[in-house]
């Protein structure tokens, strides 16, 4: 449905975007996921039609959208921080779209109600919208871009100043309209849970490139690169030696699975990677353990290299000061080659 | 704003097209005509010249100053806190813009001289009298300019320094009053204008050893005459202008940052605890200084010989009305509003053109235009005039005989308003704003409507009432163009004013009293109007 | 800063003037060698304090079959300007307003045709100052030094001055406001009255001594008049003021509530006499039309009715002056007079000294 080929923004010197290439399918929802100053509103106001190409082109179905100006291109978009209307009340930012197409005022009302009711904020109509709170405020933000039907919806940070718990129930809600209404949707966003919560695809954005497309749990099986497994949170990274099919790391050597031809490496263990095994060969002592809930996340110094990150359930962790042995799976050890080399 | 190449040479087109059919051409013939190398010379080395440049300069920056000292704590007064009569109040200090110079001096004289309330003040023509008068007639500009802009900004900013340890004082000095900076500027610069090319005020209250460069100008064209020096001089206050005006220009633009606006009912509360004296305070002192003069002229206006009477409002409709001076007051007040009505139209349209091209595209050649579109305000009336007269030597005269020129006259000089209200305004208003409606599927003309008209629809009434203001009060022109078949009210207070006898003065006042209630009620008119479906920011 | 608005717009409506007559007037191909039909409105060129009534005005259309447009820019000086930037191609047919004081810079920049108006032989050869009849007079006043005498004689207070030099006796300390003779044609009269009182050598000691009296200075006449003299609208602090010797006529006539007597008086020997000329532009496209309107200004309809419409002096001998006027208004035998030719070649010079002697 839309595809995205070889497109190029430059801002000065800069390339704002570097020959992005992506596609997002029927019903699909990729999110563009990368810190700040990636791309990944640029890509936004690209496809939106707010930002003109260097290069590329970007294609609705067979349609090269390259003539078809923003407001003609039925994409909704959802802002960063929602730019609702100051000056008009939760209806009127609503309503705001389908007047500029439909003149009947009776069924825009119906709309409008539909649509909040949607969202949940069924007797918001006459509100003011400053008087509304942060994840109020999204939701009309989301109602609005709903509201016309768009065959695109756009979504550009859109839970970036709730908090948890309004930004768990925004996304569970944004995912099942948009699966409701299957609804083809880019959702921008620096945070890779969000991401992996609701996207079928995520792209992996890093200055202006495109550096992975993929599953959530393929992308969060093997990231592309070191930079990319960082940037999902994977830690620490050493520095570490391929020889004979064996990683050659701090904490010992591991059967090499991945990328075997390099030789000077940096590895990384997913945090799924590391284990409490009291066969294993690893000798650790635990020194912090941090209580996120469902699990605790342990920091573990081995005899030599950085602290090991060990997942847990709560009610077998170790304490601190304990000493653990522990395992590293071979296939949770991601290798690659020295960015030095 | 993406609008077709037809509107973006439109916005700069019209804007300059009418400048220069109104103001450049009449200055160029005038320049063309008298206007020698030789001159400039003589006028620059001038010691005597230099002295009144100097004179001019300092007096303008000092009037700029105490003029912003005074209108800028009733500006927050209006814009902050909610309080009965606060629209009233906001058409009540536009009363003084409008009143003839002679009049206001009268009304000074009445409460200041020897016979009056505050003679120990020894009120006599003087520096201080001078600044003093134009900071009375200029608080409005700064109330209305940088109030209407402060009406929309968001109180949370200042709260939020607040919070981070900042005094009351220093959150306005760090946060607020950089916020404000670019709608201060624009009121400082029409305030310098106006006080730069003082005439009247110079001429009646600094008496006359406190020459203006306008007075001097006046006086070279019309009374030496020299009109070599004259022009050689209206060039420098050209030049003058032009080069602060310029600067102020690039210090606006620096200075403007997209900001969240918010309505103003939304920053607007009523005040509470201290903020009750403080308020109190300010709007009872404001008050008292522009309400003084003009209600001890009410008074006067209703006394005949030292009893209550509205003999001099009976004798307005009656007196000398066999006599081709005669004007009725019924007349002169619908030809004000007429001329009013039209020059608004016409200064918010083109002023509005310009407004948008400045806004739009900040740089080098959108300042030039507003610079230029400020000259009007800074250049002598009497050079223009008689430039008007070479210009239009062969001229067809049939387009030239419409009273319409009266008001595109009081256009030319609204327009700078119109942009100064607008512009800042225009810039703060968050481009996602534009860009969601943009989404939403609206073309460039619908978001301009739906986004940018709704949020400057309060600094476009602001600038109407304006403009209704300078058109109502102005007489310079007026009497220039010389219709005695359209006499406004200020032509009407003039023509008693210049007949001996208590009884035609006492309808001078009678007058200047229906001048105030009227631009009090036009304005306060002016600001009721919403624009429909759009709601008050 | 209300003038500082454009005059622009202003002087096309100025220009416009005689539209109509333009039109009319215009050559136009072939037709130009017919006949040009009858232009049927004169255009008069005056300064903002002219005034006529309204069935006078209707009397001239009566008599001539011409429309009288008044075009009225300003003050004197500025109308003046006006008229001689535009010599080539005049605003009006007809300029009424040029006095003694500005007659020789109009004369010399050759803005008038000569004419010499029906009922000439009626007014006093003395005030006929172009021999060529450029300009034909219309009207005298008289600038004069008056005094509020309901202030002066009682409580004290000394009686009504009566002389130029009783203005600088200490007596009369304090109490004189004059107007700038750089800005404003009374206080230049008056300027010219002392010159012509004290001679080349003596008026700068008498204006040193008024500045030793406390003379005050205003910049316009109404200034002075109407807010700093006792006797004027505001009613000021200076009993003394220098206006017009029709003012005890004026003061009646707009008292309120109605006096019949004024609380003006005029020191006789104090005035100076200022003259208004009219005359036919040259370069007039109504050339008839501007003779016949300097004629009627010339009749006793137009004539008796100046003095209560602009305070003025007819001069055609038999007009008849208003009741009031005979009474009260001060027509001195022999006012001070300074030969126009004079005025205009040193006027900048005396301007110039009085303002370092007085306002500096």
């Amino acid at each position: 449905m839309l595809r995205v080929e070889g497109a190029v923004v430059r801002f000065g010197d800069r390339r704002a975007l570097d020959h992005v290439d992506l596609e997002v399918g029927p019903g699909e929802t990729i999110a563009v996921l990368g810190p700040s100053g990636s791309g990944k509103t640029t890509l936004l106001r690209a496809v939106a039609g707010l930002q003109r190409l260097g290069e590329g082109c970007i294609r609705w179905g067979d349609d090269d959208l390259a003539g078809v100006a923003a407001h003609e291109r039925h994409f909704g978009l959802m802002f960063q921080e929602y730019a609702l209307f100051p000056h008009r009340d939760v209806a009127g930012n609503v309503e705001f779209g389908l007047r500029m197409t439909s003149s009947d005022r009776a069924a825009r009302a119906r709309r409008v109600d539909e649509v909040l009711d949607l969202v949940g904020l069924a007797g918001f109509r006459t509100r003011r919208v400053a008087s509304l709170s942060g994840g109020e405020q999204q939701r009309v933000a989301l109602a609005r871009a709903l509201a016309v039907s768009p065959r695109l919806l756009m979504l550009d940070e859109p839970l970036g100043a709730l908090d948890r718990v309004w930004r768990r129930r925004l996304l569970t809600e944004i995912r099942a309209i948009l699966d409701r209404a299957a609804l083809p949707a880019l959702y921008v966003t620096h945070d890779h849970e969000e991401a992996f919560a609701i996207a079928t695809r995520v792209a992996i954005m890093r200055a202006g490139r495109v550096v992975q497309v993929g599953a959530p749990a393929e992308v969060w099986r093997a990231p592309v690169d070191a930079w990319t497994a960082t940037f999902l949170g994977f830690g620490p990274i050493v520095a570490a030696e391929v020889r004979n099919g064996l990683v050659h790391t701090p904490w010992g050597s591991i059967e090499c699975r991945v990328n075997p031809a390099a030789r000077a490496v940096e590895a990384v263990v997913r945090p799924d990677g590391a284990r409490i095994d009291d066969a294993g060969p690893i000798h650790a002592t635990v020194v912090r353990a941090m209580f996120t809930g469902a699990r605790v996340e342990l920091a573990a110094v081995a005899e030599s290299g950085p602290p090991l990150i060990v997942v847990v359930a709560p009610h077998d962790a170790p304490a601190v000061g304990d000493r653990v042995r522990l395992s590293i799976d071979p296939d949770a050890l991601l290798v690659y080659p020295d960015r030095a080399d | 704003m993406r609008v077709g190449r037809a509107g973006r040479i439109a916005q700069v087109a019209v804007p300059l097209g009418f400048l220069a059919l109104f103001f450049g051409w009449p200055l160029g013939a005038i320049f063309a005509h008298s206007l020698r190398a030789g001159a400039i010379a003589d006028v620059v080395t001038d010691p005597f010249l230099r002295r009144v440049a100097w004179f001019t300069l300092w007096q303008a920056v000092l009037s700029t100053i105490l003029t912003l000292a005074v209108g800028l704590p009733a500006a927050y007064a209006v814009a902050r806190y909610e309080f009965p009569g606060r629209r009233a109040f906001r058409a009540f200090v536009t009363v003084p813009f409008v009143l003839p110079t002679v009049v206001v001096s009268t009304a000074f004289l009445a409460l200041l001289g020897s016979d009056g309330p505050l003679a120990f003040l020894h009120w006599r023509p003087g520096v201080a009298p001078m600044l003093i008068a134009h900071v009375f007639f200029n608080v409005a500009v700064v109330v209305r300019t940088v109030g209407g802009f402060w009406a929309n900004l968001d109180r949370r900013r200042e709260e939020a320094a607040r919070m981070l340890g900042a005094s009351r004082r220093r959150a306005f000095v760090h946060v607020t009053l950089p916020l404000l900076a670019p709608s201060i500027i624009a009121a400082a610069s029409i305030v310098f204008l106006f006080t730069f090319t003082s005439f009247g005020v110079a001429l009646l209250l600094a008496g006359p050893a406190h020459a203006t460069l306008e007075v001097e100008i006046y006086r070279q064209a019309v009374d030496v005459p020299d009109l070599q020096t004259a022009a050689a001089l209206a060039l420098a206050q050209i030049v003058a202008v032009l080069a602060v005006m310029f600067a102020l220009a690039r210090a606006q633009e620096r200075r403007a940052v997209a900001q969240r606006l918010v309505g103003a009912a939304d920053a607007a509360r009523r005040p509470r605890g201290r903020e009750k004296i403080v308020v109190g305070g300010i709007l009872a002192g404001t008050t008292l200084f522009l309400g003084t003069p003009l209600a001890v002229l009410a008074w006067r206006s209703l006394h005949v010989g030292g009893r209550w009477s509205i003999g001099s409002y009976r004798a307005l409709g009656t007196s000398a009305s066999t006599s081709t001076l005669f004007v009725s007051p019924w007349a002169a007040v619908r030809n004000s509003v007429e001329f009013a009505a039209i020059a608004t139209l016409i200064a918010l349209v083109v002023g509005g053109l310009a407004a948008v091209a400045i806004a739009a595209r900040p740089g080098r050649a959108t300042r030039t235009m507003d610079a230029f579109l400020m000259l009007p305000l800074g250049t002598s009336a009497v050079t223009v005039g008689f430039g008007f007269l070479l210009a239009t030597e062969n001229a067809p005269r049939s387009i030239a005989n419409s009273p319409l020129l009266v008001p595109i006259a009081h256009a030319v000089v609204a327009i700078p308003f119109v942009v100064r209200a607008v512009v800042p305004v225009l810039r703060s208003i968050d481009p996602r704003l534009r860009d969601a409606a943009t989404m939403l599927g609206a073309g460039p003309r619908r978001v301009w409507r739906e986004v940018d008209l709704p949020i400057v629809a309060r600094a476009f009434a602001v600038a109407a009432g304006f403009c209704a203001a300078v058109s109502l009060g102005e007489f310079g022109a007026t009497l220039f163009i010389a219709r005695p078949d359209w006499p406004t009210v200020p032509i009407a207070i003039q023509r008693f004013l210049g007949k001996p006898g208590q009884i035609y003065f006492d309808q001078a006042l009678a007058m200047s009293v229906i001048l105030m209630v009227l631009t009090g009620v036009v304005v306060f008119a002016i600001e009721r109007v919403r624009v429909r479906e759009l709601g008050e920011l | 800063m209300k003038r500082v608005l454009v005059a622009a717009a202003a002087a096309v409506v100025v220009a416009a003037g005689c539209g109509s007559s333009a039109k009319h007037a215009a050559p136009s191909g072939p037709a130009s060698s017919t006949v040009p039909p009858r232009i049927t409105t004169v255009t008069l060129l005056t300064h903002s304090s002219f005034a006529a009534s309204k069935a006078v005005l209707a009397d001239f259309t009566r008599q001539t079959g011409y429309k009288l447009k008044i075009v009225q820019p300003s003050d004197a000086g500025v109308m003046v300007n006006e008229a001689i930037l535009r010599k080539k191609n005049p605003v009006a047919d007809a300029l009424f307003g040029v006095d003694n004081t500005f007659l020789t810079r109009a004369l010399d920049a050759g803005i008038f045709d000569p004419y010499v108006a029906h009922g000439l032989d009626t007014v006093r050869a003395a005030l006929q100052a172009d021999p060529q009849h450029r300009v034909t007079p219309i009207d005298e006043s008289n600038v004069c030094v008056d005094a509020d005498t309901s202030w002066f004689g009682h409580d004290g207070r000394p009686p009504a001055p009566t002389s130029l030099d009783d203005l600088i006796d200490p007596r009369y300390k304090n109490l004189m406001v004059v107007e700038n003779a750089s800005t404003s044609s009374p206080g230049l009269a008056f300027l010219l009255a002392t010159i012509a009182a004290k001679g080349d050598s003596g008026w700068k000691a008498y204006w040193s001594a008024l500045r030793k009296n406390g003379v005050r200075v205003d910049d316009d006449w109404t200034q002075a008049y109407q807010n700093d003299f006792t006797a004027g609208g505001a009613k000021g602090d200076r009993p003394i003021v220098v206006s017009y010797g029709s003012d005890p006529a004026a003061d009646v006539l707009g008292s309120s509530p109605h006096r019949d007597t004024p609380h003006v008086e005029v020191i006789e020997s104090s005035c100076f006499r200022q003259v208004e000329f009219a005359g036919v532009l040259h370069g007039a496209r109504n050339v008839p039309g501007a003779q016949a309107l300097v004629d009627f200004m010339l009749s006793r309809r137009f004539q008796e009715d100046m003095p209560l419409q602009m305070y003025v002096n007819p001069i055609v001998s038999g007009a008849k002056l208003p009741a009031v006027f005979t009474k009260w208004a001060v027509d001195p035998a022999h006012p001070y007079s300074i030969d126009p030719a004079t005025i205009s070649a040193k006027r900048n010079d005396w301007i110039k000294e009085w303002t370092d002697l007085v306002v500096h």
